[in-house]
Formats: C-alpha cells, structure tokens, sequence
C-alpha cells in the first residue's frame, strides 16, 4: 500500500489531520555495543510497508549479525511527507529513509540534502526507467525497495465469462460492457469516493493513452504549454463523468471506501474497478485469497485509439540523508546493496502481494502471482508500459482528488473540473521555481 | 411543582438519553463484536460478546504501545496542567491587582494567544533551537504556551471575587509578595483551579496534532495517535478502533466523575461572589 | 464569569496607578510574576508567530526561502475552495455558537430547575466534551454513514430515506456542524449553570411578588442578567468556529469535493502540499479575519453589559 503514496500525496489514509503514527517496529535507539552497527530506517506505517521491512529486517540480520536494522514508521500520505521534510530540514533524519521516487523525490532537494549513489556497483543493474525517477540533473540517489505496479481497471472475470464479454479494446467497448452489466443487474463499475485518493485513479491511469495520443505531453506540460482542459489529457476527466452520467456506479459510490469496492470485485458483485494493482494485489493476499484467478486487469481504454498500454508507477526508493557519515554511511551504503540483490527481491516477494514486475536485474516474481499480475506480463513483454505522470513531471496539483470526486460525482462537469485542475498545478510550479 | 419536575425530568432524561447516550452505547457495542460482526457497523447485539479480547488486542498492539502511550499522556497531562496552571495565576493575579502599563500588553497577548493559531513549523525550528524538540520537556513546553491564554482569563476572571482586605491583612502580617500570593491567595483560587485543571486537562489529553508533531516517534505515542493503528488503508478494524476509543476515554471520565460537582461550583462561587 | 471581558478593561484606575509608584519594586504584586508565563509565551508563540508574518511573504519549502512579497496572498485568494470556503466558516461558526447559545441556555435553564436525575443530566450533558475529537468525529462518521449508519437504519424504521448525511454536497457541513453542536453543548450548558446560579434569587423572590409568570422571569430576569455567559460562550465559539478544523477534517476531510471546506481545511491542505509559505499567508488571513470580528464584536458586546 506504501507504493499508492505518490497518489495519496493530499490524501492521507483517513484524516490526514488525523494520519497519525501507526508506529509498528519501533526498536530501542542506541542500543549498539560498541562493535555492533545498528541502522535507522524510516519508513511509512502501513500494514504492508511495515511487513515488508519486518522481513528485509530478519533476513538481513541473518547475513550481516553485525548489523541491526531498525525501523522507525512514518504516517502515510503527506503528514508522512511533511516529517520527512521537516526532518531532512533540520537534519534529524534517520540513518535511511524509504520513500517515493518521482515528483516527490524531486521535491525533498535531493541535491541539497541526499547522499550521491551514482558510484555504487549495483546502479547498472537498476531498470532505466527507476534510474530516472530518483535522479536529477546532477546525480543518482536512490535504489529501489519493493516492486513496481500499473494503474488500470481491475476485472472480475467470472462475471466476463458468465456474460460472455471481451476484453474492452476502445473507451465504446468498455462502455457497452458497462452496459451490458448493469443490465444483468450488477454494479458495472466500483467507486470509493470515501476513500478520496481512490477517485484520481481513472485520470491518472489513463496517462498512457495521454502519451500516445500526443508523445512528449508530460515534458510540454512542465513547460507549461499543454494543460488538462485540452484533449488528450481531458478524456480522462470525461470517461469519469460519462460512467457516472451512465449510472454504472454503485449506489454508495459517495461514502463506500477502498476496501468496501475489492470486496465487491471479489464477491462477484461489481465487475470492474479502477485502481491500482499494488493496492488490489496485497488486498488479495490480505482478505480474499480466493479471488486470486478470478480478479484480472486491463489498461484503461482510449477513446481515440485502440492500442491499449498500461500506465506504470515505479517503486520507492531508498535514500541516504547528507547527516549519515562515516561508518554509519558505510554501513548504509552496504544494507543498500544488499537490497537490491534477487536475495531481497525474493524476501519480499514473500513477505508481501506484489502487484507487478521488480526494477532489478535478476528480480523475477514467483510462480504464484495473481492472475492480476500475470495479465500485465504480456504489455511488459511488448513494451506497451508508460510511466505515470508523477514521474515525467514534477508538476502535480494537492486538489485533483477532490476535483475528481466532484466530476465522478456530477457536482461539477468534466471541462470545469479539468479547468480548475489546471489552476491548481500553477501553485506546485511556482513552488518548484517553474517560469509559468 | 414537584409533579412536573418530576415529568420535566422524564422527558429530558429520555431526550438526553437518546442524543447523548445511544452513540455511546454503539460505541460500546461495536467494541464487543468480532471483526468480521463490526463491518457492518449496525446498532446491533454483537453475536458474540468479544470485548475483553479486544481490549487485550488494543492493549498488546505494537508491543503494547498503548500502556506506554498511557505513561506519556500521564506524564505530559499532569506536568503541563501543573505548570500552566501556576503560571496562569500567577499572571491573572497580578495583572487584575496592580494596574501597570504592563496590562495593556499582557491583555494584547492573551487576546492574541486566544484568536491566533499556532505556527507549526516555527516552532520545530524554535525547539530545535533550545535543544527541546523531540523530547518531552519540548512538548510540555508548547502545551503550556498555547494554553497559558485561556488560564490568564479565567484566573483574572476569579481573582476579582476575591477581596483585596484579605491581601492587606496578610501584608500588615508581615508576609512578602511570593507568600501572600501562594499561601493566601493560591488556595482560595482553588475553585477556579479545578475547573481550568479539568479543561486543560481534557484538552492536552485529547490532543494529538502537537503531539504528533513536536514529539514524533513510536516510543513517544500518546493516547490519541494510537487510535491510527486501526484505521490503515486496509481493512477497517471497527471493533479495536471503538474499543481503543473506549480505554482513552476513561481517564477524562474518571477525572470528571471526581470534580464534576466543583467544576461548577467552582465556576459558580466565582460569579456569586462577583 | 466574563472570560473575555477582563482582558478588554481598558480603564486604569487613578488611585491604584499612584499607590503602585510609591511602592515602586516592593509592591506586593510583583511584575516578575509574569517572567515565567512570558518567557513560555515568548519563547513558543510569540516567535514563531512572528516568524510565520516573515514566512508568509516568501516562497517556503523547509529548505529555503525566497522573498515574494504579496504573492501567497494573491494566490491564496485566488484559491478555488476558499470563497467557498469563507461562506462556510461563517456559516459553521455562527450557526455553532447561535445553536449552543440557544440550547445551551435552554439546558441550563432546565438543569438548574428542580427536576429529577439532575446530577445524571449534567453528567450526561457533559460528558462529550470529554472524549477527543477524533473519537467523536470517527463515531459519528460511522453512524451517518448513508447505508449502514444507525441514524439512517432508524429512520428507514419509520420509513423515512435517510439523506446521505456527510456525502451530499449541500447537507455536509450542517451534518458536521450538527456533531460540533452536539460535542461543545456541555460547555455552554456549564457556562450558562455558572452564570444562572449566580443571580441572586431575590429577585425572582421580587418578581413573584409582583405576580410575573415564568416567561416573563426568564425575559426580564434571566435573560439579561446572564448576559456575562451569553457573551463568554458567544465569543468562545465563534473564536472556536471561525478557526474550526479538526472536526470537519476527521469527517469529512472537507469534502465532498470543496463542499464543507473552512478557511481551516483550505490552510491545511496548503499545508500538506507542502506550500508553507501559501500555508502561512492563509495563518495569517485567518488570524485577521477572527480579530476584524471578535475584536468589535466583544467590545460590543461588553459595552452593552448589564452590570448586577
């Protein structure tokens, strides 16, 4: 769940007033005696982020007994973002800290307050895609910790097969499947409007078809010369108000949160659902190991085009603060290289559900993965991937959640939501210094 | 007369009954049930009673963070309320006694104190600065600044009841100013004490946005933040969450039952004498 | 029990100045009294509020700061839920403190009459000023929800469709204001006690005498002789309303959309996106909104004080 925060960022778990420590782990400071290390890593405090790095704990305690990691948690969503600036600002970071690559990594100064990695033997062996998004024009800072995952429709394929539906190729298809299973008396699509963050997912994710329609439309949109109120990039505004205008949602789409939609899904009560296959596949793991074969996934469909590619989130990174020195930043620099090791893929492939492939060399998945995961192997396979926009472009508005509960809830039409969005980027690119 | 006291009260005890109460009692319910029976979160029996196993679960969660969490409200409660509440009638009593162009500056700042929120970020950097921040000393400190306001007013409120003869009497005694104020004048403030010990009390227990950011860290919870534990982006835990909220909902209950009858006797004597 | 009051009696009086003088650094109320609290007050509210005036003008993001003058200002009126977000503080603080006010007087009228259980109302009354905020906001959410909630599931009995209390737009607000109401009542309610037993019963004695009835008591006795705790509980929860944040956010996280946003929840959001200095400015903007109207308010309000 850890990997949602670039999209939860403005939307903390349940209350971000009220986000507040969830603080498993935990562990004794300074416990060292004498010859032993002891590391300090920080880390957000949901359930799978926290089970995560108990096994990364244990299992480089048993290679390295020299060395004890120990976890300190952070809340979720942006109160969790504005410790870690206040503690890189005040140079109270932990020894490590394990966090979101992309925008938000941009957004901490890396240059100012991050130890260069760039010279470590393991950066050639990072996927080129994780290698830009912890990057700036100066340096590498960071490596990966955990797996990556795609923001696209979940299915459920048995209602499919009992309806005997295809795979939706175009935004009519889906549609007219939407149709169809509503028409059977189910819920064609799932929202969770109580769950805020949940609602950005079908803009966000249609970010491939954004690309392909226009290529280069995340690096003009930096500059300020393309915006969301203009196609391609309106379509996704557009598609949220026509399925809820179709009244394809379920009927507590306002107050119904996350889990209350993968339950749905997994009951065989809702047949589709946008979301992020992270979150889907650890709820899998989690509540409904049943639904493993029959939950399946396709990238959100262009109304323009019928090639279809999934958009892709990268994984978080792990990341030296300036205020780690001397034997301590050697220490560091070792726990780092072990993590990026098959031995630390196949650990935490274990310890959690992931919801798509590692960004190491050598990190293959198991066997066992969901039918999810398997169904987004073949656009892996093709290259049909693009990243999502938090990792093109550093631009990204705190108030897009609450714009596109207003669009999927019809307060508000898609080219006024779309309008405002824009408005509300201009701040973040005043923020980052952006001649707009 | 008595007849309809005693019908008045029958309405208004069903009346409160179902507005203040009932919540209450779902509250109560849902922190009996078994996780799979708090999902559906209706105002029901739970099927099976599971309320102590709960408590044990909150209880032992994170290693028990709550019991420890308990230790550091305790802490934080007693120390702030205890210095805040000196210092607060220390102010309201001189600033109501002597007329100084002090006063002018000392009203500015309480009125300010009351109206302005408090900056956050700042005071990182300021407690950085003094070498508090992270600790409880740190945290102490902030509660008693934000809460030194609301004190000032209500001593300087209560202060005026109290007539200047007594002060008088005790300086022809031959008592200095440090002992006429606490042994004369802080025990007949004790009225007022217990009410402004009871609302800070409440109001440093329940908080949790200093808490969270003055003093972060897994062995520094307090009471409030540990109510996060059950409410992850996963599945709600309902039942914890409601018996969590039923065990840091009993040291202010205590305390009420304990002062309930002077916190408005305190508010009382004050005006009457007024 | 004037809370405010105190703090805006200008007037010095002639004698007392004069005695203090003479007394010079003996007088028995000593000035270093106020050392203690000032250097607490100094120290942790005076300097960083100080600093967030200086923060306000800049460009902020923890790691430096660049000057920009009036900027956060503009944006921050430009902000798209702030207008919104202005009409609703006021809505929510004055429809909160007008409800406490009226129910609160109502209660304690009701609870100092000579009526049964007495104790137990009080007690009942006040307890949910006890319990934190995030305990009441998460209790309630849960019992509004649309489908499930108990509130609704009672009124489905009586066959009445429940709105969606904290999901539609335009009921939202009211639902949190409604909670608010609920949780801060014992505290006016207390305020009101304090204040109603302190009038001398010899006036009612006076008043039956002369044959009045207990609406006209309550109108020309009651009324204006509580006028000190009307004027605290006013003043404490408009302050409280105007700067209200924690309840709205734990229910409905200003939502749905920009529907139940306060000028509290537009600052936090600045907050958490990390733009401290648009943040700070909206500090600011709020600190001026609730002086411009607490300030004259309350000075109103106690030149109007009836004095027993």
């Amino acid at each position: 769940m850890n990997r949602t925060r670039t999209l939860t960022a403005g939307a903390a778990t349940l209350a971000a007033a009220l986000a507040l420590t969830a603080c498993a782990g935990g562990g004794d400071e300074g416990g060292g005696d004498g010859e032993a290390t002891s590391l300090s890593v920080y880390i957000d405090s949901s359930p799978a982020s926290v089970a995560l790095w108990e096994g990364l704990k244990a299992a480089y305690a048993e290679e390295n007994p020299d060395v004890t990691i120990e976890v300190e948690t952070h809340p979720a969503g942006s109160e969790g973002d504005n410790l870690i600036k206040t503690r890189l600002a005040t140079g109270e970071m932990n020894d490590l800290f394990w966090y979101n690559s992309g925008s938000l990594f941009q957004a901490l100064n890396p240059d100012q307050n991050l130890v260069p990695l760039d010279d470590e033997e393991w950066v050639g062996s990072i996927d080129d895609n994780f290698a830009t998004v912890v990057s700036t024009d100066t340096a590498l800072y960071g490596a990966p910790v955990g797996a990556s995952f795609a923001g696209a429709v979940i299915y459920n394929k048995t209602i499919y097969e009992d309806l005997g539906l295809e795979v939706p190729t175009t935004w009519d298809d889906y549609m007219a499947n939407n149709q169809a299973i509503k028409d059977a008396g189910l819920v064609a699509v799932a929202q969770t409007y109580g769950d805020t963050w949940t609602s950005q997912v079908p803009v966000l994710g249609d970010f491939y078809n954004v690309e392909a329609a226009d290529p280069g439309w995340a690096e003009a949109y930096t500059e300020g010369e393309k915006k969301y109120a203009d196609e391609p990039a309106l379509a996704g505004f557009e598609h949220l108000q026509e399925v809820y205008d179709a009244g394809f949602l379920n009927e507590d789409f306002a107050s119904a949160v996350y889990d209350d939609a993968v339950r749905m899904l997994a009951e065989g009560e809702a047949a589709h659902y946008p979301m992020l296959t992270g979150n889907v596949a650890s709820s899998i793991g989690e509540n409904y190991p049943d639904a493993a074969d029959t939950l399946g996934v396709f990238p959100l469909p262009s109304s323009v085009s019928d090639d279809n590619g999934l958009t892709v989130w990268m994984p978080n990174g792990m990341y030296i603060p300036k205020s780690t020195e001397g034997a301590q930043l050697e220490a560091a620099k070792e726990f780092i290289a072990w993590l990026v090791t098959p031995d630390s893929c196949a650990v935490q492939a274990e310890t959690t559900d992931v919801g798509g492939p590692f960004v190491v060399d050598g990190c293959e998945l198991p066997d066992d993965v969901p039918a999810l995961v398997s169904d987004m192997q073949p656009y892996f396979d093709s290259g049909d991937t693009g990243l999502a926009l938090e990792f093109l472009s550093p631009i990204k508005g705190p108030a897009l959640e609450q714009i596109t509960v207003e669009v999927g809830s019809g307060i508000r039409s898609a080219e006024d939501g779309a309008a405002l969005y824009d408005e509300d980027v201009v701040k973040q690119a005043q923020q980052l210094g952006l001649d707009w | 007369m008595r007849r309809r006291g005693v019908a008045l009260g029958s309405v208004a005890i069903l009346a409160t009954t179902v507005v203040f109460v009932v919540p209450f009692v779902f509250v109560l319910l849902t922190a009996s049930k078994t996780q799979q029976d708090a999902l559906d979160l209706d105002f029901s029996l739970p099927t099976e009673w599971a309320l102590l196993e709960n408590v044990r679960t909150v209880l032992a969660t994170n290693d028990g963070q709550l019991v420890r969490a308990f230790w550091n409200s305790t802490v934080l409660t007693v120390v702030a309320v205890a210095i805040m509440t000196v210092l607060a009638a220390m102010v309201g009593y001189v600033v109501q006694r002597r007329r100084s162009r002090w006063n002018p500056v000392v009203d500015a700042l309480v009125l300010a104190g009351l109206i302005i929120p408090p900056a956050v970020v700042p005071t990182i950097w300021v407690l950085q600065g003094i070498g508090l921040f992270k600790t409880m000393a740190g945290l102490i400190a902030v509660h008693v600044a934000f809460g030194l306001s609301f004190c000032i007013l209500l001593f300087r409120a209560f202060v005026a009841t109290i007539p200047r003869e007594l002060d008088e009497a005790a300086l022809i005694d031959g008592a200095g100013p440090s002992r006429l104020f606490f042994s004369v004048i802080f025990p007949l403030l004790r009225a007022v004490i217990v009410t402004v010990v009871v609302v800070q009390a409440v109001t440093v227990f329940n908080d949790f946005t200093y808490a969270l950011y003055f003093l972060p860290g897994a062995e520094n919870a307090t009471v409030q933040l540990t109510l996060y534990n059950y409410q992850s982006q996963g599945l709600n835990q309902w039942n914890l969450l409601f018996a969590d909220v039923l065990l840091i909902t009993i040291p202010p209950l205590i305390m009420y039952v304990f002062f309930n009858r002077q916190i408005v006797a305190g508010m009382t004597s004050g005006a009457v004498k007024g | 029990m004037t809370l405010v009051r105190p703090a805006l009696e200008g007037a010095t009086e002639r004698p007392a100045r004069r005695q203090t003088r003479r007394a010079g650094a003996r007088s028995p109320y000593p000035t270093w009294f106020f050392l203690p609290a000032g250097v607490f007050y100094l120290v942790l509210f005076v300097v960083p509020t100080g600093a967030s005036f200086w923060f306000a003008l800049t460009r902020w993001n923890l790691f430096s700061a660049e000057f920009v003058g009036l900027a956060n200002f503009q944006q921050f009126f430009r902000e798209p839920a702030l207008v919104k977000g202005f009409v609703n503080t006021f809505v929510y603080a004055f429809l909160t403190s007008g409800a406490k006010v009226v129910l609160g007087l109502a209660l304690a009228v009701l609870l100092t009459s000579q009526i049964i259980a007495r104790g137990w109302l009080r007690s009942v009354v006040f307890f949910p000023v006890l319990v934190s905020t995030i305990g009441v906001g998460v209790m309630f959410k849960v019992l509004l929800d649309p489908f499930d909630g108990a509130v609704n599931t009672v009124l489905s009995w009586v066959g009445v469709t429940g709105p969606g209390w904290l999901t539609d737009p335009s009921l939202a607000l009211f639902s949190v204001a409604l909670v608010d109401v609920w949780k801060g009542v014992g505290l006016a309610t207390l305020i009101y006690i304090a204040g109603l037993v302190a009038i001398p019963q010899e006036y009612y004695e006076a008043a039956r005498v002369d044959g009045a009835n207990a609406w006209q008591n309550f109108r020309s006795i009651t009324l204006p002789l509580v006028r000190p705790a009307t004027v605290t509980v006013v003043l404490l929860s408009l302050i409280g309303g105007l700067r209200s944040f924690d309840l709205i956010w734990t229910m409905t996280r200003g939502g749905p959309g920009f529907s139940s946003d306060v000028i509290g929840s537009v600052i936090y959001k600045q907050y958490q996106a990390g733009f401290y200095g648009l943040s700070t400015a909206g500090n600011v903007v709020l600190f001026v909104v609730i002086a411009l109207i607490i300030f004259p308010l309350s000075r109103w309000l106690n030149r109007k004080e009836v004095t027993l």
